[in-house]
């Protein structure tokens, strides 16, 4: 490597070294936000696709992380994917929204759900921070999704949410120590079975865990959400519509 | 919010001839949504109304006891969530569920 | 004579599912008798809706079985909260068991609920996994956008997961609203106040001419009809190909159309003559427009 080359790259990310800390050994590659790569633990390969720095999920991010997931499809079958989800939701800007943003959301998430079909095991992990669709097309596109002790997930920040809902802010701060389903915070996305846990201590027992286990035919999160007392009424409310009462 | 119940003699002892409920508006800024529903009350009238304008409940049980009286209602329940619907929308939305209640039944 | 038009975007979300199917048809599932309403509302003094703000059964379009559900744009601005959510996330997966010849999506919504925030965001997940479930299993789920909300934030997202799009020239299609781009960064960037700016990037003729949604329609009940009809049976693949063509469609657009700052210019390179003239045409005369640049390209 030579000297300039050493000043111009980015300063190692939280995302990078969560990496390092998981696997036996791991190859990966970063362009910008986004890092990508190959993983290596207890001789198994599984495949790496992280965004660093609180990424903003802009229509290119989101096409080329699906990009990824496209490739993991076609060149190594089965593979697990692991989600090092770590972003500030999607970019608000008005090219993204021309562009469609949505659809490069839904595209990304569209094609993490056929990975899973296809007998790939993806799992998730928040690392610093997921916000709204950043965390609905990619942590919650997961078969399980976990997060680390420090990281934070969240719809909006409550001063504003407080100015859109014209609820005080002290007042939904004081909600917010009793309701899970309202405010920022990876307890609160516990309690309502959107994270199934929290990762800490032997990072990498955690990750041979979650990859042993079998997935699910059903999406289980709301039978997670009433168990934990974070939302009680969904799984019953989804259970009488489909049965048609 | 604020809970209001009001009774209403209605037809006292008339028995419950069918059953049925229709709903229209929708809960919002000035306007409300009413449920009406035949249910089995001894011939009274119940009215449950949950609205977010606390302090008018003489206005409610006027507007909604002329209702009742108006149309000699038996065994029928309101009930009404209200984003502070004024006195006429209120009035509307009440003969327009009555006319909602009848329309389903013919 | 030109028949009265039955407006779509005016009516309620009962109002447009009467429309729509077979006269007497439709069933309701966990409906406002039911009291099924929203426990979190309450606790911030909010007013609750008995339905929750969104109708959902099923029933029938010239015969043929649907299941389908209609948000509420007027309570809460059709947003998906707990109850909300699992309704038509439970709609959807009914469709497992009953394969009816679509899912019918009528959303008029800004996305998630912030009185509810995190139950919201799960269920507008769980809703977009119900709606692949369904697709996977060949049965089309079929948006319908044309309500004064448009279809922000995530309802977007599960917008784009469907099958198929039909939209109104009034429906407007974004993950982000105007105000919040303005907000946040700033009305150099995004000035809400221009309304037809807005239109411009987020509506649905923009949406039509780069290919995010299928049909666009006049804001007409019996022409919603029409097109929601033709939909019913016709499922798009969900398998590796159709990702790839997916996404070389997606690839070639953000590649062509780097550094765009307005639609016009896009609609100008996809071959439209007179680009300020889009917004004023007709529904009709638009899809001849539309027809006219697809048969050049092909």
């Amino acid at each position: 490597m030579n000297a300039d080359a050493a000043l111009s790259a980015p300063p190692v990310s939280s995302t990078e070294r969560l990496i390092d800390a998981l696997f036996d050994q791991a190859s990966i590659s970063r362009a910008g936000p986004l890092v990508t790569g190959t993983g290596t633990l207890d001789g198994q390969a599984i495949a790496i696709l992280a965004t660093a720095e609180r990424a903003q999920i802009g229509a290119d991010l989101a096409l080329a992380m699906a990009r990824n997931v496209l490739d993991v499809m076609r060149e190594a079958p089965g593979r697990p994917i692991l989600i090092v989800v770590d972003n500030s939701g999607h970019r608000l800007g008005r090219w993204d929204e021309l562009m469609g943003n949505n659809g490069y959301l839904a595209h990304l998430s569209t094609c993490l759900y056929l990975a899973r079909r296809r007998g790939h095991r993806v799992i998730g992990l928040v690392n610093e921070l997921a916000v709204s669709a950043g965390f609905m097309a990619l942590g919650m596109a997961t078969d399980a999704c976990y997060a680390m002790p420090e990281a934070e997930v969240r719809v909006m920040a409550l001063n504003a949410m407080s100015r859109v809902t014209k609820v005080p802010l002290d007042r939904l701060t004081e909600l917010c120590a009793t309701s899970p389903v309202l405010g920022p915070g990876v307890a609160n996305f516990i309690r309502v079975g959107a994270l199934r846990g929290i990762w800490s201590g032997d990072l990498s027992a955690h990750l041979r865990e979650a990859l042993a286990e079998m997935p699910g035919e059903r999406d289980t999160r709301r039978e997670l959400g009433l168990e934990r007392g974070g939302r009680t009424l969904a799984r019953d409310i989804a259970a009488q519509v489909r049965a048609g009462v | 919010m604020e809970r209001l119940e009001f009774r209403f003699a209605g037809r006292p002892g008339t028995p419950v001839a069918e059953t049925g409920e229709a709903l229209v508006g929708v809960v919002g800024s000035g306007n409300l949504e009413v449920m009406i529903e035949r249910v089995d009350l001894g011939g009274g009238c119940l009215a449950v109304v949950d609205t977010s304008i606390h302090g008018f409940g003489d206005t409610w049980q006027q507007v909604l006891a002329d209702f009742v009286d108006r149309r000699g209602l038996a065994n029928i329940r309101l009930s009404i969530n209200d984003g502070g619907a004024t006195p006429a929308v209120v009035v509307l939305r009440l003969d327009q569920a009555w006319a909602g209640l009848e329309e389903g039944e013919r | 004579m030109i028949p009265a038009r039955h407006s779509f975007q005016e009516a309620g979300a009962r109002a447009r599912i009467r429309a729509l199917l077979d006269a007497g048809t439709f069933r309701e599932f966990c409906g406002p008798a039911q009291r099924h309403t929203s426990p979190h509302l309450p606790t911030l003094g909010m007013p609750v809706a008995f339905d929750e703000g969104v109708v959902v059964g099923e029933g029938a379009i010239d015969g043929r079985p649907v299941l389908i559900a209609a948000q509420e744009g007027a309570f809460m601005g059709g947003a998906v909260g707990e109850v909300h959510g699992a309704k038509i996330t439970g709609l959807i997966e009914r469709a497992l068991d009953t394969r009816p010849d679509a899912v019918v999506l009528l959303l008029d919504s800004g996305g998630v609920r912030l009185h509810e925030a995190n139950a919201g965001l799960i269920a507008v997940g769980e809703i977009q996994r119900a709606v692949f479930d369904a697709r996977a299993a060949g049965i089309p789920v079929v948006t319908v956008i044309g309500g004064r909300n448009g279809c922000y934030g995530g309802t977007s997202i599960i917008a784009r997961s469907c099958d198929r799009i039909i939209a109104s020239e009034e429906g407007r299609l974004s993950v982000s609203g105007p105000e919040v781009i303005e907000a946040v960064e700033g009305v150099e960037e995004f000035d809400a106040q221009d309304r037809a700016l807005v239109w411009r990037t987020m509506g649905a003729k923009h949406r039509r001419l780069i290919g995010e949604i299928d049909a666009l329609v006049a804001d007409d009940m019996e022409a919603f009809r029409g097109a929601v009809s033709e939909s019913l049976g016709k499922s798009r693949p969900l398998d590796l190909d159709e990702l790839e063509a997916e996404h070389a469609r997606l690839a070639e657009r953000l590649a062509r159309f780097e550094g765009v700052s307005d639609a016009r210019e896009i609609w100008a390179a996809l071959g439209v003559n007179d680009p300020d003239r889009v917004s004023e045409i007709e529904a009709d005369e638009f899809n001849r427009l539309v027809a006219t640049l697809e048969g050049a390209r092909a």
